[in-house]
Parts: C-alpha cells; structure tokens; sequence
C-alpha cells in the first residue's frame, strides 16, 4: 500500500454572515488552494454556516507565544487611560 | 535542579488554568499524559464517527422514499463530517493525520464498540438516531466544556448536528410506530436489539474504568461513566412509553426515593468480547474501511500529481515574467 506523501494541512476562516470578520473554525488537509476551499465548503458550511471561506497554508501562519504572562502583551497592561472608563465624568453631564 | 522546579512550575500553571475552568489551547504546556491521553480518546472518537457511517451506510440505497433517502444521506456525510473536525483536534496536539489512519485500519486504534452490531432492518435507521445518537450526544454535551479548546470547540459543532440526528430517527419510529402491526413489531425487535449495546456506550461501570479519575481531575472528562449512564436511561424511558416500546429490561423502574430509574447490568462479558474484536461485524467493518481506502487511493494521487503540476506550471510562469520584466 503506498501511502503518497500526505496532502497539506489547511487553516479555514469562514464569514457567517456579511458584516461580521472571518474567523477560524478549523482545518483541514488538501492537495491545493482550490480543494481545500471545495473541502471547507463541504466539511464547515454544511448548513448556511457562510457566505465566504479563506483558506491559508497552516504553515503560512506566524504566531505570538501563547503564554498569558507573555511580556509581548506588557505593553497594553499598564496603559488603563486607553478605556473610556479611566475618566471620572459627573453623572448629569449627558450623552457621554 | 532549577529544570525540575520549572517543571512543576509549568505542571502547577497548568493545573491552576484546568481548575479556574479555562481553556488549554494548543501551544500551551502540557503534561505528557495529558497529550497521549487526548490524542487516545479524540483519536478513537474520530475512528468512531468515521466506522459509523457504515451501519447506516448500508441502508441509503434500499431506503424507502426520497425523502428518508436525502436525510440518511446528510446525516451519514455528517459523521464524516465529525470525523474530520476531530482529526483536525488531534493534529493540534501533534498526531499525524495518516499516522492515525494507519492505526484505524490495521486494528491498532479502537473506535465505538457499537458499530460491531448490524443493521438487520430500516427500523434500525431510526433506532440508532434515537438511541445511539442519543446516548452520543449524552457523552458529547458534556465535552463542550472539555479543557483542551480545540476538543471543545469540534464538540460544540457535532453537538449541533446530532440534535438533527436523533429528531430523524425518534421522527422514523414515530412513523413506523403508526403503521401496520408488522412494522410495530420490526420496532420493538430494533429495540430490543440496540438498548444495551446504546447502554455499553458509555464504558465500563465506574470501579472498572481505572482512568477515570486522572481524566476528570485534567477535566477532559466531566461526569464517569455510571453518571452518564444514569443519565441517559432517565431521558429516554419517557421516550419510549411516548413511542410505544417497550425496553427490554425487567428491572428498569422508577425509583421514587433516589429520583432515577432503576436498570438492570448490561452483559460486560459480551462488551469485552465485542472490545476484542470478537463483536458480530468488527472484522467486517475494518475490511470495508480497508477496501474504501485502497480504492480511493488513485484519487489521493491524482489529485496531488495535479496540484504538483499546477505550482510547477505557475513557478515557471512567475520566472518567465520575471525575465521579461513584464506582467501579464
Ligand atoms: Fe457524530
Ligand atoms: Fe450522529
């Protein structure tokens, strides 16, 4: 039994509905880009699951450590003044 | 020995994440038992949806209207469809996907003892989406909480699924339960066949399943197998007396004082031997699977010879452009 070099493996995003972002579902294996779009439609969007697929080399994608003490992230830690609620405003002042 | 202290670091890290109910998520630390035991359980998962698509298989082209034809057909494709979602889980965790193929089909890796029984007739259609798909998506529901994301998540789309699952075939039953007497009792002979392989699905009874207790304390699993049982012969009597069945068990009652029904042992002897390989259809379904393998083989290549020729085709292109500066 040859066991042919095995096809790569495939990120899918799917777009469930126009106005909301692509986001990832899962993955899959095909020979090229083409396939593997026929593939997530039928693996992933069985039922109106989508409106649009992208599919990207699984090696393709560059990721940030997973640690959640990464100090990669530091710099969003300490900046508070970035949300709204960082600012004392009087209740009756309006609209706000 | 700063190595091991870090390596209790990583192991009270991860434990203290389990605890607080979070996510473990691919590229996370992880103990090694926990990986190998991920691998094992979502691997056999895999294998299970994947052997059962053939005892209902059997049954697509001898259904009796279009209508119970074009069900059976999405729900088979659908199991195909979980298969792959949880092949996909296990390659986050490193396993290769023919790797696990590979075991399936030399017997290496198990998958659901359930599928070793045979589907004798169309009753059986509606008897295993009431039954077996009902006692999955017992097991399942609770696995959409699961610790490791990528399981959780592929738990999340099955469970949707299998709702359709079990409503056809509870639905066929209720058809067939209005018909002629002859059909009534094809029913209850389904029946009576498949409630105690459906009540062996969820494993061995709690003192005989030894890896219960490390899986519950990593959180892949969320209730034993006893709880889940319990569980699912509570939610289905209901059924059955709405359906007009009767389940064959002369020590199934309810008991008032515990709130649960009372049932009788399922045969374990005859469970070990069906785990065994010595069920009435093992070596038939690993021969099918062999057989649809092999001869989807040509497929497999062609499919890849062509992509070869095309990413060949368009380098060459991109170097002729290059050379001439131009751009088509
Ligand atoms: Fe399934
Ligand atoms: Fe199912």
């Amino acid at each position: 039994m040859s066991v042919k070099s095995s096809w790569p493996l495939w990120e899918v995003f799917v777009r469930g509905k126009r106005g909301l972002n692509h986001v990832h579902v899962g993955s899959l294996h095909a020979p090229d880009a083409e396939m593997a779009l026929r593939n997530a439609r039928d693996l992933y969007t069985r039922r109106n699951e989508g409106v649009s697929i992208w599919v990207v080399p699984a090696d393709a994608i560059t990721a940030s450590s997973p640690d959640e003490k990464d100090p990669f992230f530091a710099p969003s830690g300490d900046k508070v003044y970035r949300h709204p609620t960082f600012y004392a405003i009087p209740e009756d002042v309006p609209h706000l | 020995m700063t190595g091991e202290r870090e390596a209790d670091t990583l192991e009270r890290d991860f434990q203290h994440t389990v605890d607080a109910d979070q996510r473990i998520e691919p590229r996370d630390w992880m103990p090694d038992g926990y990986r190998r035991t991920l691998v094992r359980q979502i691997a056999q998962h895999a294998h299970s949806e994947i052997i059962g698509m053939q005892p209902e298989g059997n049954w697509i082209t001898r259904a009796p209207s279009l209508r119970r034809k074009a069900i059976l057909l999405a729900k088979v494709q659908d199991e195909a469809g979980h298969g792959l979602y949880l092949y996909a889980a296990t390659e986050t965790l490193g396993a290769a996907r023919e790797d696990l193929t590979q075991k399936l089909l030399v017997g290496k890796q198990k998958y659901s003892s359930i599928f070793n029984y045979p589907t004798l007739t169309f009753a059986d259609v509606g008897v295993i989406g009431w039954l077996v798909d009902g006692a999955a998506i017992c097991n399942q529901v609770p696995l959409c909480r699961t610790s490791y994301g990528p399981y959780a998540r592929a738990m999340i789309r099955i469970c949707k699924e299998e709702s359709f699952h079990q409503r056809q075939g509870y639905e066929l039953l209720m058809t067939m339960m209005g018909g002629t007497d002859e059909q009534r009792a094809m029913v209850q002979d389904a029946v009576n066949r498949w409630w105690w392989p459906s009540l062996m699905m969820f494993g061995p009874p709690d003192d005989a399943s030894p890896n219960t207790e490390q899986s519950m304390r990593w959180r892949i699993k969320r209730h034993t197998n006893d709880e889940l049982r319990q569980k699912f012969v509570d939610m289905t009597v209901p059924q059955a007396e709405k359906l007009g069945v009767t389940l064959p068990d002369p020590e199934l009652r309810w008991n008032a004082e515990r709130g649960h029904y009372d049932f009788g042992a399922p045969d374990w002897d005859e469970f070990w031997q069906v785990v065994k390989g010595n069920g009435p259809c093992n070596a038939q379904r690993v021969a099918h699977r062999n057989r649809a393998h092999e001869e989807g083989a040509w497929v497999r290549e062609a499919a890849a010879a062509y992509a070869e020729k095309r990413a060949r085709g368009l380098d060459r292109l991109a170097q002729q452009q290059l050379a001439t500066g131009g751009v088509a």
